[in-house]
């Protein structure tokens, strides 16, 4: 068993054994912060598999709100369980993602526009959101019904923290693996080519639409996911939380902070903010409101512009330097495959 | 049916809105336009210059015209101190991290300001005449905004086209290496225009806090439709932002009376997107 192997079997053995920890009254609220954290490091890692090759959304949270909302309206009014509605809540988001991005890449809107045409993607949905208050219930958000106990697995509601537990870290593992998939694949080289130089992409022969809209609706179906996730955990959806520029902006901040060209960089960047955020709200409670953000808002400056491939990434290319893997390979935790 | 009057107030509203937005927009188009540079935290610099009005009047009892004059300082130096310590350090990477740095900015002011000062709206409730016309009513402090955002333009126009500066600005946004080949200092010209649009931050902040109470979302309030205004109108095109403003605040006025506030907002989004499609050289780009 190679080390890097031998570290992930251990990683993911020491995530499995977490709930088992006797923590006393501290059990719950732990479980709480980790469940968090692998949702909101999937969904960072989705929103990165667009953004490392430059395509950056700022209107990430426009899919998040429909996975969310889609699942719940159709559980709330319809009483369609959340596990046929989750397929309908990412059907729904790639729908969106290839109405937006077929035109923005056939077009070629790219850089600031791109950004830009994200960003009103996002504020469309969450003023949707808001306008439908007849159903949605507007800014004031909706819980999501109820099930009778002997429902809970087909409206995906558990009353055990534990449950969520080991659904998000199976769902982290999974958005993991996709990541890998993508990173090992050859749409990498296109999707990389075509972040470079678009003109001289398509020159070689890449089909620069084809490979964009893929990508585009391969994150915006993994954040959905998320958030229909998301909202069975939390079970209360709102269009801030869900769907407000700020929530795109955590999602980015999260991803470049840990590192978006690197596996594990989403990550550990969702890890370190939740933390932090935790961290501050109980130490300091309301006294400090706005303190964390005004951290992340400095070390998300200073990282861009002194340490652009994230605190992950920028550990990653230290051991490298330092020869602590051999050369000629890309270390990950998670080496699944030999050589 | 509705009453014709209720609709031509909705169309004077909208007027009066494009006003302000084309005033939020005037400096953003100065360094987002000719620059090409993106500051997404722009209107959060605009929210530093209210808070800056607002404290200097209240707290200090200045008259609002000096508090005024301090923002458009207060905004130059802004603007210096985001293009030297942010944008400088990163003007040869690629332009999206120059955005998620200004991101950075945007987070950290808006979180500043609500530590500095909660998330009060704080107002300057100034008790200026409102003008009637016809049944019509005016507030005196938007046609004073609309007034002065006609005047900016016409500056900005005359100070790109006719001075030495302005002709420099745009050589530089035309082509960033030619301009050192030509023995011209792009350092100077960028500090320069960052610290004119910093003061035309401070002037619109100048204006809209006599409006509109300040809070430290003011940014994400009117911050996308800032951004969406130059890129309509043509970047760095100055009266293609006028028009863009126009369109878009008369179709948020007119979507608001008819159908709903926020329905009036996604018509102007939806509008935004399909032009990005239709017509990415901004509305009175020539046809290619």
């Amino acid at each position: 068993m190679t080390l890097p192997r031998a570290l992930a079997v251990s990683l993911i053995a020491l995530i499995a054994a977490v709930p088992l920890v006797p923590m006393g009254g501290m059990h719950q609220y732990v479980l709480h912060v980790l469940v968090q954290i692998f949702i909101w490091s999937f969904i960072a890692g989705a929103w990165s598999l667009m953004g490392r090759f430059r395509l950056v959304s700022l209107g990430h949270g426009a899919f998040l709100g429909i996975g969310a909302y889609t699942a719940t309206l159709l559980w709330n009014v319809f009483g369609l369980t959340p596990w046929v509605g989750g397929l309908a809540a990412v059907a729904g988001a790639v729908a969106v993602a290839a109405v937006v991005g077929y035109p923005c890449y056939r077009l070629r809107v790219v850089g600031h526009y791109f950004v830009l045409v994200t960003l009103a993607v996002g504020e469309v949905v969450r003023l949707l959101i808001i306008a439908g208050r007849g159903w949605t219930g507007g800014s004031l958000g909706l819980t999501l019904r109820p099930a009778p106990a002997q429902a809970s697995l087909l409206a995906a509601q558990f009353a055990d923290k534990r449950v969520f537990y080991y659904a998000s870290v199976v769902v982290w593992l999974g958005g993991l693996y996709l990541w890998r998939r993508v990173d090992r694949s050859m749409a990498r080289s296109a999707l990389e080519a075509i972040g470079e130089d678009e003109t001289a992409a398509a020159s070689v022969g890449i089909d620069v639409t084809r490979f964009k809209l893929g990508i585009t609706a391969l994150s915006a179906a993994l954040t959905a996911a998320g958030g229909v996730l998301y909202a069975q955990y939390i079970t209360y959806v709102s269009p801030e939380t869900l769907s407000g520029i700020g929530v795109s902006l955590r999602i980015v901040f999260a991803a470049v902070l840990g590192g978006m060209y690197s596996l594990l960089g989403p990550t550990v960047g969702t890890a370190l903010t939740i933390a932090l955020a935790e961290y501050l709200r109980v130490t300091f409670g309301i006294r400090l409101i706005g303190m964390a953000e005004t951290i992340y808002g400095l070390v998300l400056i200073l990282l861009i512009i002194f340490l652009p491939v994230g605190l992950y990434g920028g550990l990653q290319q230290v051991m490298l330097r330092a020869g602590a893997v051999r050369p000629g390979r890309r270390m990950t935790f998670l080496q699944t495959r030999k050589g | 049916m509705m009453d014709p009057i209720f609709l031509a107030e909705a169309a004077l509203n909208g007027v009066l809105l494009a006003g302000v937005l084309a005033l939020l927009a005037l400096g953003l188009n100065l360094i987002f336009g000719v620059l090409d540079i993106v500051w997404i935290a722009y209107v959060d610099l605009v929210a530093v210059c209210m808070y800056g009005v607002y404290f200097l009047v209240t707290l200090y009892g200045w008259p609002l015209w000096a508090a005024g004059l301090a923002a458009v300082g207060l905004g130059g130096l802004l603007g210096i101190a985001v293009h030297l310590l942010i944008i400088s350090p990163i003007l040869g990477s690629p332009p999206v991290n120059q955005l998620l740095a200004t991101g950075g900015l945007l987070f950290f002011l808006q979180s500043f300001m609500t530590l500095l000062w909660t998330t009060d709206h704080r107002s300057l409730r100034l008790n200026l005449p409102i003008l009637q016309a016809g049944g019509m009513f005016i507030p005196f402090t938007r046609l004073l905004a609309f007034g002065v955002a006609v005047l900016a333009v016409l500056g900005l126009y005359l100070f790109l086209t006719r001075t030495y500066m302005g002709t420099a600005i745009r050589a530089v946004s035309q082509d960033r290496e030619a301009m050192r080949l030509m023995g011209a200092d792009p350092q100077r010209v960028y500090v320069v225009t960052s610290a004119v649009g910093g003061a035309m931050a401070g002037v619109a902040a100048a204006l809209l806090i006599i409006q509109y109470p300040v809070h430290p979302y003011f940014g994400a309030a009117f911050g996308p439709l800032t951004f969406m205004i130059c890129v309509l109108g043509g970047l760095g095109n100055m009266v293609g932002a006028f028009v863009a403003s126009f369109i878009l605040s008369e179709i948020i006025s007119f979507g608001g009376v008819l159908l709903s506030t926020e329905m009036g907002y996604v018509l102007a989004f939806v509008l935004f997107i399909a032009l990005m499609f239709a017509r990415p050289g901004g509305i009175l780009a020539r046809r290619a």
